[in-house]
């Protein structure tokens, strides 16, 4: 496929805001994953990972988008200088030439749990603040994120759950090539909510414990909140020649058709979605010098993409989940995991698998213990989600 | 620009149920008698699924089956997806949020896995065995032409069939009263990136504009087509109904969009 140009990205996790303030955590080895307290919860033994500095209201003339999605997605945005940057492009391309891809899976549903909290008990009517538009529906982190930098092409969220902020790469490469828009503002954000904290208990898929990605003992997840954002663009761009920009090389798409909440045990879907993206991206599994892998920390994933990856890497190939660091950010872990890839790639040091004591004997594959140093230039990033949804994305570096 | 040809179309709403019937009603040749749909048994998908399908999904399989049954040539697992939904299954966000205000904060498993936003497309590639690539998405009322666009440069782009579902149901109470889909609706597309003997129509998008959205002239119909964001499909399918070469044009968020019908 013809390659984009990723010419700015940004992300904030648990950990920090801002990419270079979590890269520096992350080589620093601290994690910031701790005992979920959030909305005063105190009835599940779980760790989270919640982002602080989310308690100021929006500023207009943004204010009618006000959740906490939304104001994630605004701390994201205004990092690195990511805002004004996107503000560029969008002057540059003009407004209706650049498109607007948010992957998200819940949105800003703690509004309506809110809203619910507050007339449940005499069965009313929700409350007079209650704004579904701009804060609960799916598109409400599009949109925001489409007023907020300006763009005014083409917009949509992507909501396939954990997979969704690694797809948005894949619609943006087609929109772009397809000639609906010049550049593609990219984006995902899930931020903490009752509904997936009681959701994945129900499932009895999150951890007690920090969670423990390909461990022997791992057991389940951490939910964790974030947001990130990158801009793409096409590679012959006139003001872009002569730069030297990471690349989106290739990216693959899958549905497992097993089941909706468990991944097919040979990891089919997920062998599909790297192969696809390797075959795009013109390399082979030698290639790829470093993995970031789903990881989440249940038995069922962690075993499956072990499977997937070994059948195509053997045990070759530098592989860790940063999600011991950022907590499973569900909707925003595609952009998060990318811009970590990106980091890797620039600073030629593969993280680490975060808790990893004891790596589990059936995962046949290269979990990085420590940190490898060495010279990368191609990172695959994988993201898979509820429903059997796959995507693999494939970033290089010349 | 975007050309591809759609080989079939599913519907669903009251008084336009399945495509055959509701071409009649589109075309003028049939009157529009909006009543309710019965309840829908989908019949691709396994026991156990089928238990735990949601109304939204049985929508969803209403419209896809509707268009697959017309096309039986066709094998549906080797279709990519792209479902678009404005909002997803709001009853099942209303029994969630209702839980979480109880005490013991029981959330059913089953409802948690159906609430995710690509419920429906996860039941169809397991029905089907679709192991192709699939998306969920939304674009609030613009959902239609969002989907249409992401389905459109899938089809193109990666020179594969695709298959496009579009569907809404109606928010229960409390829920309605901040999100006002008063009637549901659905329609799935089947689309190709060259025509073949069979196909309805070719659509082409032309580009983008500012010019106004096209209505239908039917004055119940075009009342449907407000009341529910996947209804906004009408003049696309009317069009087709009606077997005459036109343009159209859509909302798509920040700028509408001009479609070129072909039959």
């Amino acid at each position: 496929m013809q390659p984009l140009l990723i010419t700015d990205y940004t992300y904030t996790s648990c950990l920090a805001a801002g990419r270079e303030q979590n890269w520096q955590a992350i080589q620093a080895g601290s994690s910031k994953l701790k005992p979920c307290d959030f909305y005063d919860i105190s009835d599940l033994s779980t760790w989270v990972g919640e982002v602080s500095d989310l308690d100021t209201p929006l500023p207009q003339p943004l204010s009618h988008f006000d959740c906490r999605n939304n104001r994630l997605a605004w701390l994201a945005l205004q990092q690195d200088d990511f805002l004004a940057q996107a503000k560029i492009a969008v002057q540059r391309y003009g407004a209706s030439r650049v498109a607007v891809f948010v992957g998200t899976s819940t949105s800003g549903i703690h509004e309506t749990e809110k809203a619910y909290f507050e007339t449940h008990h005499e069965n009313a009517a929700l409350p007079e603040w209650y704004n579904y538009q701009t804060t609960h529906n799916v598109y409400s982190s599009a949109s925001f994120t489409a007023f907020a930098t300006g763009a005014a092409g083409p917009a949509s969220a992507i909501s396939t759950a954990c997979s969704s902020s690694a797809k948005v790469f894949a619609s943006a490469q087609r929109a772009i090539a397809s000639g609906l828009c010049d550049a593609a503002i990219v984006g995902g954000v899930d931020s903490l909510c009752l509904t997936t904290l009681y959701g994945f208990h129900a499932l009895q898929l999150i951890s007690a414990n920090p969670c423990k990605p390909f461990d022997t003992h791992r057991d389940g997840i951490n939910i964790g909140e974030g947001a990130g954002f990158a801009i793409l663009e096409k590679s012959d761009a006139p003001h872009l020649a002569g730069s030297q920009h990471p690349q989106l090389l290739g990216y693959g798409e899958s549905s497992d058709a097993y089941h909706m909440s468990s991944p097919h045990p040979d990891g089919r879907g997920a062998f599909q979605a790297m192969t696809m993206a390797l075959h795009k991206a013109g390399l082979d599994s030698e290639n790829i010098n470093y993995i970031n892998l789903h990881g989440t920390g249940t038995p069922a994933n962690d075993s499956a993409e072990s499977a997937a990856v070994a059948k195509l890497f053997k045990n070759n190939c530098p592989a860790s989940s940063t999600k011991g660091w950022t907590g499973h950010t569900l909707g925003a872990a595609g952009i998060i995991e990318i811009a970590i890839c990106l980091q890797a790639l620039q600073h030629n040091i593969a993280p680490k698998n975060k808790n990893l004591e004891q790596q589990d004997p059936n995962s046949q594959i290269n979990i990085l213990k420590n940190n490898y140093s060495g010279p990368l230039q191609y990172a695959l990033s994988n993201s898979f989600g509820f429903g059997g949804s796959n995507c693999s994305l494939v970033v290089g570096v010349k | 620009m975007l050309s591809v040809s759609i080989e079939s179309i599913g519907i669903a709403a009251p008084g336009l149920n399945g495509w055959k019937e509701s071409a009649k009603v589109l075309n003028g040749t049939a009157d529009y008698c909006p009543e309710p749909l019965q309840k829908y048994k989908p019949s691709l998908l396994p026991p156990n699924e089928r238990r735990r399908a949601t109304e939204l999904v049985r929508m969803a399989f209403r419209v896809c089956e509707d268009a697959f049954t017309q096309r039986p040539d066709e094998d549906a697992a080797q279709y990519a997806t792209v479902f678009a939904s404005s909002g997803g299954d709001y009853p099942i966000i209303d029994q969630i949020c209702r839980s979480l205000c109880e005490p013991e904060r029981l959330v059913s498993p089953t409802r948690f896995h159906n609430s995710v936003h690509n419920s429906a497309a996860g039941y169809w590639s397991i029905a089907v065995g679709g192991q192709c690539a699939s998306t969920s998405l939304s674009a609030h009322d613009a959902s239609f032409s969002a989907g249409l666009l992401e389905a459109m440069t899938y089809c193109q782009l990666e020179q594969q069939p695709c298959l496009l579902a579009v569907y809404d149901i109606c928010p229960p109470e409390p829920l309605q009263a901040k999100r006002n889909i008063p009637v549901e609706f659905g329609t799935a597309l089947l689309l190709k990136p060259i025509a073949t003997e069979q196909s309805l129509a070719t659509i082409r998008l032309q580009g983008f504009c500012n010019n106004d959205i096209t209505s239908l002239a039917s004055p119940p119909l075009e009342t449907l087509r407000q009341q529910n964001p996947a209804a906004r499909s009408l003049t696309l399918l009317t069009c087709i109904a009606q077997q005459k070469s036109s343009t159209v044009i859509f909302e798509n968020g920040f700028q509408n969009i001009v479609l070129e019908v072909t039959p």
